[in-house]
């Protein structure tokens, strides 16, 4: 048996993982991903008013809010067969494009460059080196000597007063960090500037959803924004602009910066393509929804089977059979009552803590399987699927973001290289991109109804008696999140949330099949066994948030990050 | 290129920030704490109030340039009574912060050190912690944090007091 390696929790993350894994000529040959909190929002939600569940389901996750309050209203719609206004889809898929930029950004940028970027090695560049450079891949405006050289002065400042502690999960020096310093240096100097961009964009999700960062617009039939473009009516025509000027400033920041850098670094870590893939059935489903019914989406979904495109199924509407059908959840591995794989509607919530044991049960995490296998969720599973659709946008975005790395790394890298690590990252920044062109599609489509005098923005639910069933996804951006729900007499009798971070950091399943987190670390090299850089650098890559997948702190734990070598 | 300015209320001088997870119980005590903060008092125009939820980055907007800050979030720390309250100074050394001392830190920490590097770190930068007894599923609040909930406003109130910002209790 190889050396054994326990990372727990998992650091830059939202929630506590545990990952162990077993590592043999510093290569990693076995894996377990757990998630050591309970959640419990189902025990929270059972009894209450269906229309008031976006409001706690948005409470569930600090990095989610947003998007398990849009999922929640459109399970209860689902469940009430419930169309909902124009104007009030377009502008949740407003908020929910804004929300998946700034998320996007924020993740590549703030919760994962450090595993690639050195920010001490920055301090030994040649500023004008980093700029000839970075001017060499982008016509950005603040690529200049001069911004990178301020940047380094801000940095070593920074260092100097002895604060770099705070980034304590940074792994400064370390065998695996590749970059030069002067592309260490532009990483951080985009790093800089992305923190006032993501700020810039989800100001539109402040606008429109009256607050962040829990919005309070959603109603279940629509958004209570009213609509009077002539008064200073909540939503004006003054604020439906400056939203558009919030559109177009993170335009350029997303092609000219973003989508370049991911690029390079991925070029530079070319290795990092060939690790990484893990469980390659893909999952996503249709995203912003043109038509009050959820049958015209602007970005398709589907599943993919063993990373084929060819396999390609696509899932056509909200009230999507191959879909709603397919779901499942197993517990033969998690701390649950029991040992079922079933339908979200027909499961149960009785937590059963008995130890970690790999053999039998070792997460709080269901392992979540379509058509009865594991399945990848998230930009990547989302891109692929939009590639295979043949969806433009995405293939244009996708065709730029490998001929920039093909010309930096001096060799042709192809879309098979995106079934990896790396290929995570650059598939979130083509969904960035396409995200972005999609807001302007959507700003267009609702000026233009409200141009017509079409102010409706809600359709008021009204609950049958006895039972009904509903469900509703979100294509967030994790990856495919949905809401299961049944309703009784006008009150919630279950309420399960199948989440993109379940989906992937789940445990292993009826058949003891590996899930993706699980999957994607076997045969990852491990440089340092004290500093296993490579296990963050391929969980990270999947933006897990665990704290929806599971919750409940665990009091007892005391330590920030426990790296355990056996 | 960036044109506008945040969104927050540029005029205040003061953030309250409630941050925890109201779903669990004593954990949302920091939001609980704002909640009935707005519902008591007027809040003057200097001191913006707002329920962080456990949002990380979001919040950075909020903090920036902010000549005060005042984060009220449950604390765990060995040597308190479940319902006690404190005001810890992490001015100048927020790396105090890391020390496991919120159930979140994760977040908050990593703003404010977004915020250190940045220059935009408020100078008065003050945690009023207060010790959870039931951090399970639920929305109540135990019966000893309940409690704590009001002192954690008077000490809150004397802080802004010491600012020269008084909070008048909201009439009828």
């Amino acid at each position: 048996m190889g050396k054994r390696i326990t990372v727990d929790p998992i650091t830059r993350i939202e929630g506590h993982l545990r990952i162990d894994v077993e590592v043999e000529d510093h290569k990693i040959k076995n894996a377990w991903s757990s998630g050591q909190m309970w959640r419990g929002i189902e025990v929270i939600l059972k009894g209450r008013d269906p229309r008031e569940a976006w409001i706690f389901t948005q409470r569930i996750c600090g990095v989610c809010t947003t998007v398990h309050a849009i999922a929640s209203v459109r399970t209860i719609e689902n469940a009430l067969g419930l169309e909902v206004p124009l104007n009030a889809q377009y502008i949740r898929n407003l908020i929910i494009a804004a929300q998946g930029v700034f998320d996007h950004i924020v993740h590549f940028y703030h919760l994962s460059a450090l595993d690639w970027v050195d920010l001490v090695s920055a301090l030994q560049a040649d500023p004008k080196k980093a700029a000839r450079l970075a001017q060499q891949l982008s016509d950005w405006p603040l690529n200049s000597a001069k911004e990178m050289k301020a940047v380094q002065e801000r940095l070593q400042k920074f260092v100097a007063s002895g604060q770099l502690g705070i980034f304590g999960s940074g792994y400064w020096g370390h065998p695996a960090m590749k970059l030069t310093p002067e592309v260490n240096l532009l990483g951080v100097t985009h790093y800089l500037q992305a923190l006032d961009y993501q700020r810039e964009i989800n100001k539109v999700v402040a606008i429109l959803g009256s607050k962040t960062p829990h919005i309070q617009n959603l109603a279940v039939g629509g958004v209570a924004n009213p609509i009077d473009p002539n008064t200073p009516a909540p939503l004006t025509m003054e604020q439906l602009l400056h939203v558009k000027s919030l559109i177009d400033n993170i335009k350029d920041f997303v092609k000219k910066v973003y989508l370049v850098d991911v690029a390079a670094i991925g070029a530079f870590y070319a290795d990092w393509t060939k690790y990484g893939a893990g469980v390659t059935n893909y999952l996503s489903v249709p995203e912003l929804p043109m038509d009050e019914k959820g049958t015209k989406f602007l970005m398709p979904g589907g599943y993919i089977a063993n990373g084929d495109l060819n396999t390609y199924q696509p899932i056509k509407d909200f009230n999507d059979e191959f879909f709603a059908k397919n779901v499942k959840e197993c517990i033969k591995h998690s701390w649950y009552d029991g040992d079922w794989n079933r339908h979200p509607w027909a499961e149960e919530t009785k937590p059963d803590y008995t130890g970690y044991d790999e053999e039998e049960k070792y997460s709080w995490i269901k392992a979540p399987n379509f058509k009865g296998k594991p399945a990848q969720v998230g930009p990547l599973a989302n891109v692929l699927c939009m590639y295979a659709a043949g969806h433009e946008p995405t293939r244009k975005y996708v065709r730029e973001v490998l001929d920039i790395a093909s010309q930096v790394a001096g060799a042709r890298i192809g879309l098979e290289a995106l079934h990896s690590t790396i290929g995570r990252h650059a598939a979130r920044a083509v969904r960035a991109a396409v995200l972005t062109d999609t807001m302007d599609e959507v700003w267009e489509a609702l000026v233009t109804n409200i141009g017509k005098g079409d102010y409706d923005t809600y359709n008021p639910p009204k609950f049958p008696s006895g039972e009904i069933r509903g469900f509703g996804f979100h294509e967030a951006p994790r990856g495919t999140l949905s809401h299961w729900v049944i309703i009784k007499d006008g009150k919630i009798e279950n309420y399960q949330c199948v989440v993109p971070s379940t989906w992937n950091a789940g445990p292993r399943n009826h058949h003891d099949e590996m899930g993706p987190y699980e999957a994607s670390l076997i045969d990852n090299p491990i440089a340092d066994p004290k500093r296993p850089l490579e296990v963050l650098r391929t969980i990270h890559s999947f933006d897990p948030c665990l704290a929806c997948a599971i919750h409940l702190h665990n009091g007892d734990d005391q330590e920030i990050l426990q790296v355990k070598v056996l | 290129m960036i044109k506008t300015r945040a969104n927050t209320s540029a005029h205040s001088q003061v953030l309250v920030l409630g941050v925890g997870n109201i779903l669990m119980r004593d954990e949302g005590v920091g939001v609980r704490v704002v909640q009935r903060l707005e519902e008591l008092y007027e809040i003057p125009p200097q001191v913006e109030v707002l329920d962080g939820g456990t949002s990380g980055v979001e919040l950075l907007p909020y903090i920036e340039g902010k000549g005060a800050l005042f984060i009220i979030d449950a604390m765990q720390k060995g040597d308190m009574a479940p319902g006690e309250v404190v005001v810890l100074d992490l001015s100048s050394h927020i790396h105090v912060y890391r020390n496991r001392i919120s159930p979140h830190q994760l977040g908050i920490s990593e703003v404010l050190a977004l915020a250190t590097l940045q220059e935009k770190i408020p100078p008065v930068v003050k945690l009023i912690g207060i010790r959870p007894s039931r951090v399970d599923t639920g929305l109540e609040l135990s019966p000893e944090v309940e409690e704590a909930v009001d002192r954690a406003i008077l000490l809150l109130k004397k802080e802004l007091e010491g600012m020269g910002l008084g909070l008048a209790e909201k009439r009828g």
